[in-house]
């Protein structure tokens, strides 16, 4: 009797444990910070540290909310102009993984059977070595006296370097480089599930490859294609180190602007509000991303 | 004739799409050997920037706290990834499993700039009460293992959902403690998975440089801030020497890993068909 009682007990704190400690750990690191983050958010810059927001001089607490960094963002046309830049940038690498990524994925799905884990892993290969040195050789590709304007120098095919380091055209070729294994891993994951039965059937009623592609293929993989186009689209937008490197000072990307805030500006306050207005943007489609993800553990999604 | 055109197709989009992916680091590789200062023009072949990188004392230390954090956090990560994944796979029920779920998801989807700012904030206002942590290698050890721990608790879990809860309830039936179970059955088939999360973990650690450049102190450069830092200034032939160690050493773990793997899984399958036919005979 007592030792069935303890054997619950036991079972009871160890689910307590097990529950219990990843709890403490992300409430500290992960839910706290984001709260601090929102408080300093409404705070303004005094003598080199953040004003008090609750003043307790009178006995009792007196909350003052300031909104000054969010007016700031609001009023200053660079801040609306840098958080749309960086949508769009975003969009645009998105749309171009996607145009990559899709038809790679469908043949990777199609390939032998046997050879598909190497190609697998040769798509991760990449994403495991450093991803800053593939952007550093990015740049030794790009830049005016750089590889490749050397190549077509003495190909003779140009005369002049072109410029290509400091463009959109390097911010979006760094980005796609990066991102493409997330957009092609879900792909994948999704296409090599498809039932080929489908496709059979559509072919054996007449139906034009292109057709069945367009009316089959592409509906069945709708859960991949979200999920790999959020996946590109939420970490893009607040992407600091490929603006850092290959943007050049014209490409305007928000991440850049919350880190010069903080480190060059030494404002606390407006770095905080600039997180706050970014989390806001990535809200929807993180929800998309979680819909998406609950959907397919409960099965819903796909064919 | 259309199969034959969309199977060449095929072919070709994957060549261009694999050479797209591979032509950085390759040129990266090969410019490492180039004897010139100038990064992008070839001169002759030589191990000069090897020469150079063994002497450069910043670098190295770099390298070394680098290592340090990477291995640390790979293995706080892997500790408290485990209980994530336990937490939200054993246990369908819990007051607040939604909470736990999005705060394991949110390093995993928020900016990296944010994650290190929202950090830097909780630990300075920490400092301030408390008088420690002094900001360093302790500081930028609990981002990296923040960071690590959502990417372990995806590896864990993945692994956990097609495992056989059947052998848990087998050895409870035959009178295993919580504990035993654990020890004797869970773990042990857990193991390929914490290998991978590990080095998954530590690779992510060993590569960060935006939370290691909001949470360190000064004189706690890691070797990607050093990288950084040169990298912003302009091209420099030690860094193409650096890279070419690093994806040297990367490349052979990754292969001598899913050799691992696929080496574990084969010895279980074999191992579980013996037991079937034990069973039968």
């Amino acid at each position: 009797m007592s030792k069935s009682k303890n054997a619950t007990l036991n079972f009871f704190s160890g689910r307590k444990l097990i529950i219990g400690v990843p709890y403490v750990w992300f409430i500290l690191l992960a839910a706290i910070p984001l709260l601090i983050v929102l408080k300093i958010s409404l705070s303004t810059m005094e003598m080199a540290s953040v004003s008090n927001m609750i003043d307790w001089s009178n006995g009792w607490p007196k909350v003052t909310l300031n909104f000054e960094s969010y007016q700031f963002i609001l009023k200053d046309a660079l801040y609306i102009k840098t958080y749309l830049s960086s949508i769009k940038y975003a969009l645009i690498t998105t749309v171009i993984c996607l145009a990559i990524g899709y038809p790679f994925a469908y043949f990777m799905a199609r390939a032998p059977k046997h050879i598909q884990p190497t190609l697998l892993m040769l798509i991760m290969l990449p994403f495991w070595t450093s991803f800053l040195l593939r952007i550093y050789a990015w740049k030794t590709l790009l830049v005016n006296n750089g590889i490749i304007n050397n190549a077509l120098i003495s190909l003779g095919v140009i005369s002049e370097p072109i410029q290509m380091m400091n463009t959109p055209f390097s911010l979006v070729i760094g980005m796609v480089y990066s991102y493409l294994p997330f957009m092609i891993l879900p792909l994948y994951a999704n296409l090599s599930k498809l039932d080929i039965r489908y496709l059979e059937a559509a072919a054996d009623l007449g139906t034009s490859p292109l057709k069945t592609f367009w009316l089959i293929t592409v509906p069945l993989s709708k859960a991949g294609i979200i999920a790999g186009s959020m996946l590109v689209f939420i970490p893009a937008i607040g992407e600091y180190v490929i603006p850092e490197l290959l943007g050049g000072p014209n490409t305007l990307m928000i991440g850049r602007v919350l880190w010069d805030e903080f480190f060059s500006n030494n404002d606390w306050p407006m770095a905080s509000a600039v997180a706050v207005v970014m989390i806001l943007l990535i809200l929807v489609p993180m929800a998309v991303l979680n819909k998406y993800q609950s959907d397919q553990a409960s099965g819903k999604a796909g064919a | 004739m259309s199969q034959g055109v969309n199977k060449y197709f095929g072919r070709a989009w994957m060549g261009a799409v694999y050479a797209f992916l591979y032509l950085p680091i390759v040129t990266l590789v090969i410019f490492s050997f180039n004897d010139s200062r100038l990064v992008t023009v070839w001169s002759h072949a030589s191990f000069r920037w090897y020469h150079a990188l063994v002497k450069d004392a910043d670098l190295i230390a770099a390298v070394w706290l680098s290592l340090k954090i990477a291995f640390l956090s790979a293995l706080m990560s892997v500790f408290f990834g485990t209980f994530v994944a336990f937490a939200l796979n054993r246990y369908k029920r819990f007051a607040g499993r939604t909470l736990l779920s999005s705060m394991a998801n949110m390093p995993l989807v928020m900016p990296e700039v944010i994650v290190g700012l929202a950090l830097l904030l909780m630990l300075v206002s920490v400092q301030h009460w408390l008088g420690f942590p002094q900001r360093g290698l302790f500081t930028i050890l609990l981002g990296h293992a923040l960071l690590g721990t959502a990417y372990a608790a995806v590896v864990v879990t993945s692994r956990l959902k097609e495992m056989d809860m059947r052998l848990d309830e087998a050895a409870m039936d035959l009178g295993s403690k919580p504990w035993q179970v654990f020890t004797l059955v869970t773990f042990p088939l857990l193991v390929p998975a914490l290998v991978s999360a590990f080095l998954l973990t530590f690779t992510l650690s060993f590569d960060d440089v935006v939370l290691s450049a909001f949470l360190s102190g000064p004189g706690y450069n890691t070797m990607p801030m050093v990288i950084f830092s040169r990298a912003r200034l302009g091209l420099n032939p030690t860094i193409n020497a650096v890279a070419t160690v690093t994806i040297v050493v990367v490349t052979i773990a990754v292969i001598a890993s899913s050799f691992y793997t696929s080496h574990v899984e084969r010895k279980r399958k074999r191992e579980t068909a013996l037991a079937y036919s034990d069973a039968n005979k």
